[in-house]
């Protein structure tokens, strides 16, 4: 196991849990790559890689099941105490995220299909740069639960600030475009949506962080985060307060 | 669910809920050392068992919560060579002084061991035996006090139609009720259960376990488990001891899902040796 206190005298109840440490990193894995993947199809206007993102989300779903079983196993035959209970119940909820943050990438897929039937919009470009932020801190918590550590998982936590700074950043631009000439309107709107898809993941590897740090500490994160997101303040040509 | 002649209690499954503020100590153990012919099996121990709640001490064999629980009713002191010092306090007084009544003490504090030992005589006698022991009662008396005490035993359904007969002829889960029924016949205050159930099969255990929540509306129980899913279970406070120490007492709920202690934390998670 990944933690100081050493092996299990059961020693297939230390193989269970890392059995679910395993899925739970091939979990996310998978949603990483989904969500580079569904990027790249937007930005080389591939209708079929996209699609391939879509079809790849069941792979994912199909872990989370497997995931929910080996808990449930868990649960019902070894009936783990204090930090063995908080490693089951994490995996359980990290798990939970990683396939919300699958669903996203999948989502962000299959509107680049309906995207690359319209025409191309320059805000376009700005998506990477928000996926790759996304991405990182997906990333950064997968490489801290690996590591059990509840300090960078804590970092990564308080940088979707930054996430959802660019978030609103990019709805203002949006909008901008919008008004500029309808006819972007269908691009666009698309586009919002990839980008709050894209948003709610950063949430989910907040949630992720949060996981890790009960798991480590066996207490919440004290603090409460702020939010960058201020899309919900944005009127029009007004600026937001 | 049968009268069992008192309020009935929800049971506490998963407990700890009691404030340990709240709950003023029936039995405190004070700088308590013991001997066993100069082996040194308890190390000031220092330990609340809270009134009317359930305290389960738990850990390794030879750590010495028997011993504990022993000490709790000057059982000890029936073997030579034996020797505890410091203070064990009931309601404020040292039950370790030799002028402490040992009568007085085995009233106040009943006992029921691993493997329940029913007296070779009927199943009434053996409660009636051990009230007139103590009072002296007229039959109809006697008799209420018996059903009382077997209603308290949840036993009083399964045995109310063959009072007259054997004790012996019960099955374990009965006869290990039938020993709680014994015990609380003479109504104590506390209520020491050694390894009540480890002889028992799941269903006996699950028996005893709802009867644990329901005597403790009425007696302070201090249980010596191996199994720590029962301390879990059935317990509001937990001591885990090792080698003749106290190592971490607190709220059960505490203990097994956040205990301060490493020691405490790999013996319930079963990484300890």
């Amino acid at each position: 196991m990944n933690n100081a206190t050493g092996e299990h005298i059961v020693k297939s109840y230390d193989e269970e849990l890392l059995r679910l440490t395993g899925e739970i990193q091939r979990m996310g894995d998978l949603a990483l790559r989904e969500l580079e993947a569904a990027i790249a199809a937007v930005i080389e206007r591939d209708s079929d890689s996209a699609q391939r993102v879509v079809d790849s989300d069941a792979t994912i779903d199909a872990l989370e099941r497997e995931v929910s079983h080996d808990v449930i196993r868990l649960l019902a035959l070894r009936q783990p105490m204090a930090r063995d209970l908080r490693e089951v119940m994490a995996a359980l909820r990290i798990a939970s995220d990683i396939e919300r943050i699958g669903d996203y990438a999948a989502n962000v897929g299959k509107r680049a299909i309906a995207l690359n039937r319209v025409d191309l919009v320059r805000p376009v470009f700005a998506l990477p740069r928000l996926a790759e932020l996304a991405g990182e801190l997906v990333s950064e918590v997968l490489l801290a639960y690996r590591d059990r550590d509840a300090d960078r998982a804590l970092l990564a936590w308080a940088r979707d600030e930054e996430l959802d700074g660019m978030y609103t950043g990019l709805f203002r631009e949006l909008l901008t475009y919008m008004m500029e000439d309808p006819r972007n309107i269908t691009a666009c709107t698309h586009l919002l949506f990839m980008a709050k898809n894209i948003e709610r993941i950063g949430d989910h590897a907040t949630n992720i962080a949060e996981n890790i740090y009960f798991l480590v500490h066996g207490t919440e994160i004290a603090q409460t985060r702020r939010k960058g997101d201020q899309s919900h303040n944005v009127v029009g040509t007004a600026r937001a307060t | 669910m049968t009268d069992l002649g008192f309020a009935m209690s929800a049971p506490t499954v998963g407990a700890g809920r009691a404030a340990a503020a709240n709950t003023p100590p029936k039995m405190s153990a004070r700088k308590l050392d013991f001997y066993y012919d100069g082996f040194h099996a308890l190390k000031n121990v220092n330990l609340d068992i809270a009134d009317k709640r359930v305290t389960a001490l738990i850990g390794p064999s030879g750590c010495g919560k028997s011993t504990l629980l022993r000490i709790f009713n000057r059982i000890y002191s029936i073997y030579p060579k034996l020797e505890a010092r410091g203070e064990v306090l009931l309601d404020g007084d040292n039950i370790l002084d030799p002028k402490y009544p040992l009568n007085r003490l085995r009233s106040k504090v009943g006992m029921v061991f691993q493997k329940p030992v029913p007296f070779p005589m009927s199943i009434h006698e053996n409660i009636a035996y051990a009230i007139r022991h103590f009072e002296k009662l007229s039959k109809a008396d006697l008799d209420a006090r018996v059903e009382l005490a077997l209603r308290q035993g949840a036993l009083w359904d399964e045995v109310k139609d063959k009072l007259k007969q054997s004790a012996l002829g019960l099955s374990g889960g009965q006869q290990q009720r039938l020993c709680i029924a014994r015990a609380v016949a003479l109504k104590p205050d506390v209520l020491l259960l050694d390894e009540p159930t480890s002889a028992l099969d799941p269903i006996a255990t699950g028996k005893i376990e709802q009867l644990i929540a329901e005597l403790k509306e009425h007696f302070t129980i201090a249980i010596v488990t191996h199994n720590m899913q029962q301390a879990a279970r059935c317990s509001d406070y937990t001591a885990f001891m090792y080698l003749g120490e106290l190592v971490e007492f607190g709220q059960t709920e505490q203990l097994f899902t956040k205990p301060a202690k490493q020691q405490t934390e790999d013996y319930i998670t079963g990484r300890f040796g």
